[in-house]
């Protein structure tokens, strides 16, 4: 994570209290203390269910294990290994994210024993089919987007800021986001996506936010739909493990071919 | 020692491994493949038209000691209707791998890919291709190996000792596609007197910094890649007899990453098998993200293939240009097809080949491929398999 960017934050907060703070500025100190809430987990493993459905209502199931460890002044490193469906069992993803340069990914076809560098400007591509773009599901660093506060409202009752967010890396298949954030665990509780032709594309909603540690709040469910092709996506979230002691060494070529 | 001696013994060595109980699993796939080729063959022996066969490739895990270990058993067998050679049964995998911080050791009959071109394989040496499985040389017999990893900062070492060689699998007399004449496996020849006791050794160093991954690669033994030679069997038919020269070859691997496109280059130098030579495979793979406003992609592929060897080389590709497409439907089904030919450019001959693969449901996938040739001259290599142009439809139940 960018300790640099929160004590630059965390410094300039006395002035942000006297003087009026701008909708940009006010936008981009809600995504600081987002991530500024959300470190020092170091590193996290979880099971995946993933549920694709069609708008004739036809399901399709796929199960993951995610494992994912923080990186000082980088974005994270993550490992996704598929268990179904079971002709893709065994391949996994290995993903060094970055604020704005490409991430690199590195995939692992287990029929051949193969580990191939893949091509990541694909970041508005599916993901194994499902609603979610890969852009979606790499980690969200602060430097990724430009920031806009637009005001504050409730949601369900619950107290939020809404926040505009542009993106600022290239080959996004969004022109902005609009995303609710939870005034009270800062964590996004509704987002849209609005596709290169400014339409609405999908919405994505989080739900059952658990506490764990005492610090980090992770999402049962997620949901996102399609509103112009009438699919559906559900994330279920399971077995949230948080500081495993995971290394480098598991996040490196040779764990790639290990995985099982 | 037979292959499946060694395999045996394995088996055994491990089996106090398995015993501790963690995690473990059964998984796998059963398979129906029919292929269907277009012409009468060039030698009556082979059969016709159809032909049909069964494959079975369990497989079982087991995980331990927070998943540092593994031993992992995948028999395999195909039963086909004609050719004898092409009913086979393998060990793909019998293997116990050991992870540490700063190496990995892996024992057992195992699986080792190395390289980056899509046409060919060119630097992959380690496991031996079983060839009658299919003509793209993707399918692999288990190689028995020793292989330590180590793993620092500036890259990987992997080094291999493989103390058992094993014979590249050639088509049956009855069998398409088929060399002509055909191989006699019985009369195999080996420049080492140790046969296939001979012990091959491997080092390879690979790391990535930025957008390059590189690998470079020293092997020395018998070479998976036979001499065939012309000869006569004990009936007094013309025959080609495999011939496993002691080699060195030296292999370099390349490839930048950049942005949408994908750089390649495989290179080597071998030494030992009649005259040295160098090869090359270098290319591109280009691919066009959410073509036409839908969220299918469509990668362009171009590479070339040379052998300095020329014409004498007894490879199909030693002055060639590789044209492929590959289309990624990013759907539920993951449907997708990869299309490709491949140009002589000295003798005009053309392979052309198609591959397609769509899940069904949940637990079957059915796959598509065609092969065919075109304007072989009766110098090339490939002109052996001139009528043998196929199409193929198989099933897959994953469990």
């Amino acid at each position: 994570m960018r300790t640099w960017f929160v004590l630059t934050w965390l410094l300039t907060l006395p002035l942000h209290e006297v003087l009026a703070q701008t909708p940009e500025e006010k936008g981009l100190a809600i995504a600081v203390e987002e991530e500024r809430r959300d470190t020092g987990w170091l590193d996290q493993k979880s099971d995946l269910q993933m549920i694709l459905r069609n708008k004739h209502g036809e399901e399709s199931t796929r199960i993951l294990r995610i494992q994912t460890k923080e990186v000082d002044g980088d974005g994270d490193k993550s490992l996704t290994v598929f268990d179904t469906p079971r002709d893709v069992k065994g391949t996994a993803l290995l993903i060094y994210t970055h604020a704005l340069k490409p991430d690199d990914q590195w995939l692992y076809l287990p029929a051949l024993k193969r580990v191939k560098r893949i091509a990541s400007a694909n970041k508005s591509g599916p993901f194994v089919g499902s609603e979610f773009a890969y852009e979606d599901l790499t980690s969200q660093e602060v430097e990724k987007y430009r920031y806009q506060w637009l005001r504050d409202e409730l949601l369900d009752g619950r107290k939020v800021f809404v926040v505009e967010q542009y993106p600022a890396y290239e080959h996004s298949g969004y022109t902005r986001r609009i995303v609710w954030i939870d005034m009270e665990i800062y964590r996004p509780l509704k987002i849209e996506f609005y596709d290169r032709k400014n339409a609405l594309l999908k919405t994505l909603t989080f739900h059952h936010y658990q506490l764990y540690l005492d610090q980090y709040w992770r999402p049962d469910r997620m949901d996102m739909v399609n509103h112009q092709t009438g699919k559906h996506t559900s994330l279920l979230w399971k077995n949230y493990r948080f500081k495993n002691g995971l290394s480098d060494r598991a996040f490196d070529r040779n764990s790639l071919k290990r995985v099982r | 020692m037979t292959f499946f001696r060694l395999c045996f013994l394995l088996a055994v060595g491990g089996l106090p491994f398995v015993s501790t109980v963690d995690a473990d699993e059964w998984s796998g796939l059963v398979g129906i493949e029919g292929r269907y080729f277009t012409q009468t063959p060039q030698d009556p022996r082979q059969f016709d038209h159809e032909n049909v066969s069964l494959i079975v490739e369990p497989e079982y895990i087991h995980e331990w000691d927070d998943g540092r270990q593994v031993f992992a058993f995948v028999p395999f067998l195909r039963i086909d209707q004609h050719d004898s050679n092409r009913t086979h049964f393998d060990i793909r995998e019998l293997t116990w791998e050991k992870a540490e911080d700063a190496w990995e050791l892996r024992l057992g009959v195992r699986k080792v890919f190395w390289g980056v071109a899509e046409f060919q394989h060119l630097v992959d040496i380690i496991n031996q291709t079983d060839l009658v499985e299919n003509l793209d040389t993707e399918d692999k017999l288990g190689q028995p190996m020793a292989n330590l990893a180590l793993i620092q900062d500036w890259g990987t070492l992997d080094v291999f000792v493989l103390p058992f060689f094993r014979e590249r699998t050639f088509a049956g007399s009855e069998g398409r596609p088929r060399e002509q004449p055909p191989v006699d496996e019985d009369q195999a020849g080996f420049e080492s007197s140790a046969e296939e006791h001979h012990v091959d050794f491997a080092i390879r160093y690979s790391h990535f910094i930025g957008d390059w991954d590189i690998g470079l690669a020293h092997f020395y033994g018998t070479s998976r890649a036979p001499r065939l030679i012309p000869g006569v069997d004990a009936s007094g038919s013309a025959v080609l007899v495999p011939f496993y020269d002691i080699i060195n070859q030296t292999s370099l691997d390349v490839q930048a990453t950049k942005g949408n496109m994908l750089w390649k280059l495989e290179a080597l130098h071998r030494s030992g098998q009649a005259n040295a030579f160098n090869a090359l495979a270098g290319g591109f793979e280009y691919t066009f993200v959410g073509i036409f406003e839908t969220v299918i992609d469509l990668g362009i592929l171009g590479e070339y293939h040379y052998d300095d060897r020329g014409e004498s080389a007894p490879t199909t590709l030693e002055d060639d240009i590789a044209l492929g497409t590959r289309l990624s439907f990013n759907d539920v089904q993951s449907t997708e097809a990869l299309m490709g030919l491949i140009v002589d450019r000295e003798s005009s001959g053309k392979f052309f080949n198609l591959e397609a693969s769509r899940r069904l449901g949940e637990n079957w996938v059915v796959e598509f491929q065609v092969r065919a040739f075109f304007g072989q001259s009766r110098t090339d290599p490939a002109f052996t398999f001139t009528r043998d142009d196929y199409a193929e439809m198989a099933f897959f139940y994953y469990f």
